[in-house]
């Protein structure tokens, strides 16, 4: 089964619902190397994309996607605004006008997503970021594609890869954002971007299936 | 005026941050738009792509802008604003130390630098300035005397100047020496004792630490070698506009 605009919409506001069920967990991973912020800023920038779709659904699923960039763009603050603003952004281009997503188009915008957020933050694999998370997810969603899985499995395999992704960042050292002025004392903490990328890609998969 | 100039913007996480580096900025360069564009539309700490988009929009309207950022997220906002530009040419983001990168960058601009010469001279404000030893080449002054005397010979100009206004070559009167010799085609130093600076950068120049009763050089060389220390010591007798 593809997913249209209103599934994907759908899917987004599972995103926003399960960012603010865990804004203050996000909140503490950010306090403990960070400045905090990050719970708040996603938080507050999903209410407002779950705002701006109240005000009417777009008719593609790349413009909903759109829709979502731009506000997360304008409305997060931190780092997370540009970067996953970006990743939106960037699937939102690579889904153009289809009216219907099938897995392989699901398993392409996701890359795309990652291209975008690592043109954008400069950051790789091993540097304690959002990219240790999403980067297996791709890599997960691409076999569950070419595996033969719908848009379903190919988010439930980002996700698990995303949780595993996460949790590697545990014992890494921070290299990039405001985490890195910690240097080895980013040890032993998930980063917060990597952490609500798991997060927003379960959510995705759950509300898909 | 400032149409023809290349205009600032400084991208802080801080709304109060971004406006006083704004204000040191623009203090040293009257007619260059500086817009600060830091913190949330709450006032809270963050980067507001709005914001920084509408800063770079009005800064970027004569001979483009220069945009300088404070953090990590900040440059990435940054980044968004300018490519969301209709000619996202018209805008350079440089990786510079946030204030001084702003005052070399707006007295720069003053001087008419375009958006290449003054994001090359925010770069070049990190870390101390280059200051040569040229101890020997040239005497260092002898003769104290308000105002100073030109010497003109050839190729060259040379000039001593007894700074009798009280900052001496500070920040400010550093910033109007550097501005009153950019765009002239001459190479021009100030030396004190065996140091000397190149007097088209404020930094180098405040790297001589001259104060005031100091008896500072002005040699010049090029074509318009003459005009330059001529006017440096215009600037020397109306006590740099003090």
């Amino acid at each position: 089964m593809g997913c249209n605009a209103e599934r994907v919409a759908e899917v987004l506001r599972a995103g926003g619902a399960t960012v603010a069920e865990h804004k203050a967990e996000l909140i503490e991973l950010d306090r403990a190397i960070g400045d905090a912020d990050h719970g708040e800023n996603l938080d507050r920038g999903f209410a407002a994309v779950l705002t701006a779709l109240d005000g009417g659904l777009p008719e593609t699923p790349g413009a909903v996607l759109k829709v979502a960039a731009t506000t997360l763009i304008s409305k997060v603050g931190g780092a997370a605004g540009p970067l996953y603003g970006t990743a939106f952004l960037r699937a939102a281009t690579k889904l153009g006008d289809a009216s219907e997503l099938d897995a392989a188009a699901v398993a392409a915008g996701l890359r795309a997503a990652l291209d975008g957020v690592v043109a954008r933050g400069k950051a790789e694999v091993g540097d304690a970021t959002m990219v240790d998370a999403l980067a297996p997810a791709v890599d997960a969603a691409e076999r569950a594609q070419s595996d033969g899985g719908d848009p379903a499995a190919v988010l439930a395999a980002a996700a698990d890869a995303a949780k595993e992704g996460a949790d590697s960042t545990v014992p890494l050292t921070a290299r990039k954002g405001r985490a890195s002025y910690l240097g080895e004392r980013s040890v032993g903490h998930a980063d917060p971007g990597a952490t609500s990328t798991a997060l927003l890609l379960r959510a995705f998969a759950e509300s898909a299936r | 005026m400032s149409g023809e100039l290349v205009g600032l913007v400084v991208v802080s996480h801080s709304g109060r941050l971004a406006e006083g580096v704004a204000e040191v900025a623009a203090q040293m360069a009257p007619d260059v738009t500086v817009k600060p564009a830091g913190g949330l539309p709450d006032g809270g700490v963050g980067t507001d792509f709005e914001a920084v988009l509408a800063a770079v929009t009005e800064a970027a309207t004569g001979a483009g802008a220069v945009v300088l950022y404070d953090l990590g997220s900040a440059q990435m906002t940054a980044e968004m604003a300018v490519e969301s530009l209709p000619e996202p040419d018209a805008a350079v983001i440089v990786d510079a130390p946030l204030v001084e990168g702003a005052i070399a960058a707006a007295v720069s601009a003053q001087g008419g630098g375009d958006r290449a010469a003054v994001a090359t001279a925010a770069r070049a404000a990190a870390g101390r300035p280059e200051v040569a030893d040229t101890a020997g080449a040239v005497e260092p002054g002898g003769e104290a005397e308000s105002g100073g005397e030109a010497e003109s010979g050839g190729a060259g100009a040379r000039a001593e100047i007894t700074l009798v206004n009280e900052v001496g070559l500070h920040a400010r009167p550093a910033a109007l020496l550097a501005r009153s010799v950019a765009d002239l085609d001459a190479d021009v130093r100030v030396s004190l004792g065996d140091t000397d600076a190149d007097a088209k950068s404020v930094f180098s120049l405040m790297s001589l630490t001259a104060r005031k009763g100091d008896t500072v050089v002005v040699t010049a060389t090029g074509a318009q070698a003459e005009d330059a220390v001529a006017r440096v010591t215009a600037l020397a007798e109306r006590n740099f506009d003090e």
